[in-house]
């Protein structure tokens, strides 16, 4: 199935879909080593972003978090792409900065159509998510 | 968003991968904010720089960027004096690291002076109604208030994209609409000097991000204005306010007064000046937040002169600002005060080893307990070289 969305960050990469209700702070909530979430009060708490197709609202917290996703890169274990409900500034930057392509807007409600561990290609060069199951 | 053919090449690619990883920056955030164009930009100021904010991993990403920038950039102030950190104290490895990052924005072309008031430079001579990209909170406040320039509170990466293209996206503050006051301050008493900041950091917090338009007794200096704008982007998020007769866009526009309106009493400033009375010797005295003018350089001369301070006292300015008033600079360090130039008492870590601090910055009293674990009591400049103890006068 294919699901047109809005490109915020160019790129093509396909993964596992890790979904959270929650925001993320990337700053605070994910260790940019590991790429583990240890933040306790988080959904994803003690769980690895690394190259998941990471489903979540939008960001939040201080700016550095665009610097915290680009340390997450640099030490592979960045999201391989990230889908948004509604894009802002820190994530967007931070997936940029890192060509981690990003999406949000999706014409179908991510949380309705998506479950961990689907398999999905994210192409936010040509706007579409694919769901392969 | 429309952008022009050139644009369109930059974005694929054609003038190599930092300029396309800029622009995708500028778009993804217009398209975020829903701006219609890209639009030029006269100056950027670009936020990133200490070594304690970005780590080794912003330092990589500036490393990595090649390219110059196209209009005049400048850099926030950095964790530490570039020239004196050692006599701050400052860790060897932290300064070589700090060194590497202001390097690599060289590198980019970018004029390496860490000030937060790029306004007393040359070649930063922002007038009303110019568009720029600058990242510190209380420049953005002062070009945008006190000026009437139009910027919207950028990131460090934003800046830096805005000034490696020479444009940013049009939305925010760029637009007329988005400058109008939601919310007005009434001032029921005159001020004067410190107790701006005082009303700043008191106001910040009722007003949040909103615009707000002040209406007061008196007529604040441009230094009175840096400091009640500064400390509101400190204790709220205040990026643009006006004052009825006094700014230049409230000047120009008659802007029709907001429905919500909040009142400050003289009681609520003296308050500030009371707060943590209970420490009766602070052990530091820092003044310069934001960066002195060269007018309060020269009043803290004249207060200081012939005086032998007994305490530690840093005043804070721009390099450029302490360079083209070297006689002050002498007046003000025979006293034993020191002239600390590219950093301040909230951005660097030489602040952290102090257990009790006076300011007559109302950003500095919102950041210096949380940011440095440091008490700090608030003081006009002349309480601050009172509390720095005078050992001999001649």
């Amino acid at each position: 199935m294919r699901i047109n969305c809005r490109t915020i960050s160019r790129g093509v990469a396909e993964g596992e879909v890790l979904l959270t209700h929650d925001a993320i702070s990337f700053l605070g909530n994910v260790d940019p080593e590991t790429g583990i979430v240890v933040e306790p009060q988080h959904e994803l708490y003690g769980q690895s972003i690394g190259g998941r197709i990471l489903v979540f609202p939008h960001g939040k917290g201080s700016t550095v978090g665009s610097y915290v996703i680009y340390q997450l890169f640099k030490n592979n274990v960045a999201p391989a792409a990230m889908i948004n409900l509604e894009s802002e500034p820190i994530v967007a930057v931070g997936a940029i900065i890192s060509g981690i392509p990003l999406v949000d807007r999706l014409e179908k409600d991510p949380f309705g159509l998506l479950k961990n561990g689907d398999r999905v290609v994210v192409n936010s060069t040509d706007a579409f998510v694919m769901i392969k199951k | 968003m429309y952008l022009t053919p050139e644009e369109e090449n930059t974005l694929d690619g054609e003038y190599g991968r930092s300029l396309q990883k800029a622009i995708e920056i500028l778009v993804a955030l217009g398209d975020i904010y829903g701006a219609d164009r890209l639009i030029p930009v006269k100056s950027a100021q670009i936020a990133g720089v200490s070594y304690k904010t970005i780590g080794d991993a912003g330092l990589e990403w500036i490393s990595d960027l090649e390219g110059e920038v196209r209009i005049p950039s400048v850099l926030n102030p950095a964790g530490m004096d570039i020239a004196r950190w050692d006599e701050m104290g400052i860790d060897p490895f932290f300064a070589k690291k700090q060194q590497e990052i202001i390097e690599a924005y060289a590198r980019l072309g970018i004029q390496t002076k860490c000030t937060c008031t790029p306004y007393y430079l040359e070649g930063f001579d922002v007038r009303m109604d110019d568009h720029i990209a600058w990242s510190e909170s209380s420049a953005v406040s002062y070009a945008n208030s006190v000026i009437g320039a139009r910027t919207n509170r950028e990131g460090g990466p934003s800046a830096l994209a805005a000034a490696l293209v020479g444009k940013t996206a049009n939305y925010g503050y760029h637009l007329d609409h988005m400058r109008e006051p939601v919310i007005a301050v009434e001032i029921d008493c005159h001020l004067e000097g410190a107790d701006y900041g005082a009303l700043g950091y008191i106001a910040g917090k009722d007003i949040g991000s909103r615009v707000a338009i002040f209406h007061m007794k008196d007529i604040p200096s441009k230094d009175e204005m840096k400091s009640l704008g500064a400390a509101m982007a400190a204790s709220g998020a205040v990026a643009l306010y006006h004052i009825e007769g006094v700014t230049p866009e409230a000047v120009r526009n008659k802007f029709t007064r907001p429905e919500e309106t909040i009142t400050v009493e003289r009681k609520q400033i003296d308050d500030v000046y009371e707060a943590n009375k209970e420490i009766d010797s602070t052990e530091i005295i820092t003044v310069g937040c934001p960066h002195c003018s060269p007018k309060e350089l020269q009043e803290i001369a004249e207060l200081v002169d012939g005086k032998k301070l007994r305490k530690e006292m840093w005043v804070c300015t721009a390099r450029e600002v302490a360079q083209r008033h070297p006689d002050l600079v002498r007046k003000i360090e025979k006293s034993g005060a020191k002239i600390v130039c590219d950093t301040c008492m909230v951005v660097s870590p030489a602040a952290n080893r102090y257990s009790s601090m006076t300011v007559n910055s109302g950003k500095a009293l919102a950041y210096v307990p949380s940011m440095c674990k440091v008490a700090a009591r608030y003081a006009t400049i002349a309480d601050c070289i009172k509390e720095a103890g005078v050992l001999d006068e001649n």
